[in-house]
């Protein structure tokens, strides 16, 4: 298990504005589903908001990451325009897929975001295949994959990482382990009591961290992404955490018992545990994360704002949509 | 080969089909440092049909990149790099084990365009191979088009010839979109005229390769080779068949097609694929809905029957059509 290390000011507030962005996110999503203005189904990633900050911060812009079904998080922490994703869950032409994507498929390629994804695994290949590009065209980019412990139940897991340690590729794998693949527990889908330990199987390194803790991820994956920078090959980081919500907005977590999500909730908590020790660590005032809060909360307000008074998405144009040259 | 000689006069060789692939993938690998060739056997061995010989030792193994037995991950990878910046050339030696990258074929590489909202685009080829005819049995053999032509988001293409072959997997290469490339097995040791240095066909044009008055054969792959003979047949019986060589089934070529139809009024469809769901029944369907004033009968179908291939040579040709089924059929159109 890495250990947290001490970090500094800068990096503690922009890692806990972050977290608080994702957590308020969520918050707001859910509301907005529970409003019935959300279409289809959300995957709220609060309680794991550690895992997306605490790697993304060690990212640039030009690194590429694939995210999951679960995706809001990476999708904030590696820079996302907030209007932008609210406009796609609620179906608008300023959406970041106008519409066509919703939660399950936002990408912003700009920022180096190729896609949440609807299959578990499915990104894990694709973020491959990006270090590859960044392997063969020389460049020092990073790609990174996020996915959960139910994908690296998955074949693309294997092959991939596989791929990845034959060639050197400068790729870090971060398994988002939450506890739960939909509603089969850890402890039922691995023999193996350290997802961590299956690095061994593929020759490259395999990092345990505890995925509340901010710190600890940020130092972990940054020890990954330095090393994948530097040509010396991929990283698996297996990060614990707990998914506060269901698997989705409205899952009945008939296989969770009312103790555990209400006692894990709060036991298991990454926002209030980064504010405990800002405070600890003299780093910043209770009035400076309040501050930070209220800026959040009034960023999201404008951002729900903005994406409510955007246009409906246009009609599905064709063949433009879906082919680039024709 | 010089890129000058592109606008030379059309100067041709006689080359084996896999030959002329192989010249493609060189040539637009010269053209293009972004092109890579990616799959299982293609560098030492030059892949299971010989497309890839000799390109390990001009492009080095950066570029022509040997992979593990691992198709959905060889597949993923091509997705990521496509995304990236790369021009992927994915080598898949049978398009029977396409079932195991199924996903990143149909839910990511045909989707990723229209699921970002226009923000990506996949250029990537995923070359393989089909078709029955040489005792490779059930899980060696099948044509599987109709599986990828029900796929929004992809190209098909489908060549018969070697210059075809050449040209359309330079413009596939040159494509924006992922496409579907699917030779057949039994193609590549046939020969024909290709023309030198760069030579482009374009995506979405079929081609007539035998003019006719009496019935149009509307076919792709090895079974163009098939309809050829049989007009032969045919024709020393007075039946003028025309052969349309649908070579993209995506985009398809709708115009010519219909324009065959209208000209000759009867239209029977040959493949080897399996008949139930198979290509040929969108190819009829659009026949009718768009020509049924102009056709004399009703377009008829050929093709395999519904069944895994069998191994066994006598057992193997009696389930796809035969030239002599082909004449058969068209005597039956035409009377």
């Amino acid at each position: 298990m890495t250990t947290a290390e001490k970090i500094d000011r800068k990096t503690a507030l922009d890692l806990y504005r972050v977290m608080r962005t994702i957590r308020s996110f969520e918050e707001r999503s859910t509301q907005l589903f529970g409003e019935n203005k959300i279409w289809g189904t959300i995957h709220s990633y609060a309680g794991e908001e550690a895992i997306a900050a605490g790697v993304c911060a060690n990212l640039r812009d030009d690194d590429w990451i694939t995210s999951t079904h679960r995706g809001h998080g990476h999708c904030i922490a590696k820079g996302a325009d907030l209007g932008r994703m609210f406009a796609e869950l609620l179906g608008r032409e300023t959406g970041y897929c106008r519409g066509r994507g919703g939660s399950m498929h936002i990408a912003d390629t700009a920022k180096g975001n190729l896609g949440a994804n609807g299959i578990v695994g499915g990104g894990i290949p694709i973020a491959t295949g990006a270090a590859l590009t960044a392997k063969q065209l020389g460049t020092d980019q990073v790609a990174v994959s996020f996915f959960g412990d139910g994908a690296a139940n998955q074949g693309t897991f294997h092959e991939s990482l596989n791929l990845a340690a034959i060639w050197k590729l400068p790729a870090v794998y971060v398994c988002e382990n939450n506890q739960y693949a939909e509603s089969l527990p850890v402890k039922r889908a691995f023999a193996v009591d350290d997802i961590a330990k299956r690095a061994d199987g593929y020759g490259m390194p395999g990092v345990h961290v505890d995925g509340r803790d901010v710190r600890a991820v940020y130092a972990a994956a940054g020890e990954a992404v330095a090393r994948a920078r530097t040509g010396r090959g991929p990283t698996l980081v297996v990060a614990d955490s707990y998914r506060h919500e269901g698997h989705y907005y409205g899952d009945p977590r008939k296989y969770q018992s009312k103790e555990e999500i209400d006692g894990w909730r709060r036991q298991f908590d990454p926002l209030a545990d980064a504010r405990t020790w800002i405070l600890a660590d003299r780093l910043a005032s209770d009035a400076d994360l309040d501050t930070v809060d209220q800026n959040i909360a009034t960023e999201i307000d404008r951002a729900v704002a903005w994406a409510e008074e955007a246009p409906l998405a246009s009609p599905i144009k064709l063949p433009d949509d879906v082919y680039a040259s024709h | 080969m010089q890129a000058t000689e592109a606008r030379a006069p059309a100067a041709t060789r006689e080359l084996f089909y896999n030959e002329a692939l192989n010249e493609a993938l060189r040539l637009e690998m010269e053209r293009d440092q972004r092109v890579i060739v990616i799959g299982e056997d293609i560098a030492e061995h030059g892949g299971a049909f010989q497309v890839t010989a000799g390109l390990l030792d001009r492009f080095g193994p950066t570029r022509i990149r040997q992979t593990p037995i691992s198709e959905i991950g060889i597949v993923g990878a091509a997705v990521g790099a496509a995304l990236t910046g790369l021009r992927p050339v994915v080598e898949l030696m049978y398009v029977d084990f396409a079932g195991l990258a199924m996903d990143q074929i149909v839910n990511q590489a045909a989707q990723n365009r229209f699921m970002f909202g226009g923000q990506a685009r996949v250029p990537m080829v995923l070359r393989t191979q089909g078709g029955s005819g040489r005792g490779n049995a059930a899980q060696h053999s099948k044509s599987l088009e109709a599986w990828f032509a029900h796929v929004a988001g992809l190209k098909l293409v489908m060549p018969s010839t070697p210059a075809d072959a050449k040209g359309l997997l330079a413009s596939s290469i040159r494509d924006d979109d992922p496409v579907i490339f699917l030779e057949h097995k039994l193609l590549y040791r046939t020969k024909g005229a290709v023309p030198e240095g760069e030579h482009l066909v374009p995506l979405g044009k079929a081609e007539v390769k035998r003019e006719g008055r009496d019935l149009t054969i509307v076919t792709w792959s090895r079974e163009v080779l098939f309809a050829l003979d049989a007009s032969a047949q045919l024709a020393s019986d007075g039946i003028e068949a025309e052969v349309v060589d649908v070579r993209t089934l995506v985009p398809l070529d709708k115009d010519l097609i219909l324009a065959s139809v209208r000209k000759t009024h009867r239209v029977l469809v040959v493949h080897e694929a399996i008949r139930r769901g198979g290509y040929g029944a969108e190819v009829a369907a659009m026949i009718t809905e768009e020509a049924f004033d102009d056709l004399d009968a009703p377009p008829r179908r050929l093709a395999g029957l519904e069944t895994p291939i069998p191994y066994a040579q006598h057992l193997e040709k009696s389930v796809v059509p035969q030239v002599d089924d082909i004449v058969r059929v068209a005597k039956e159109l035409v009377v």
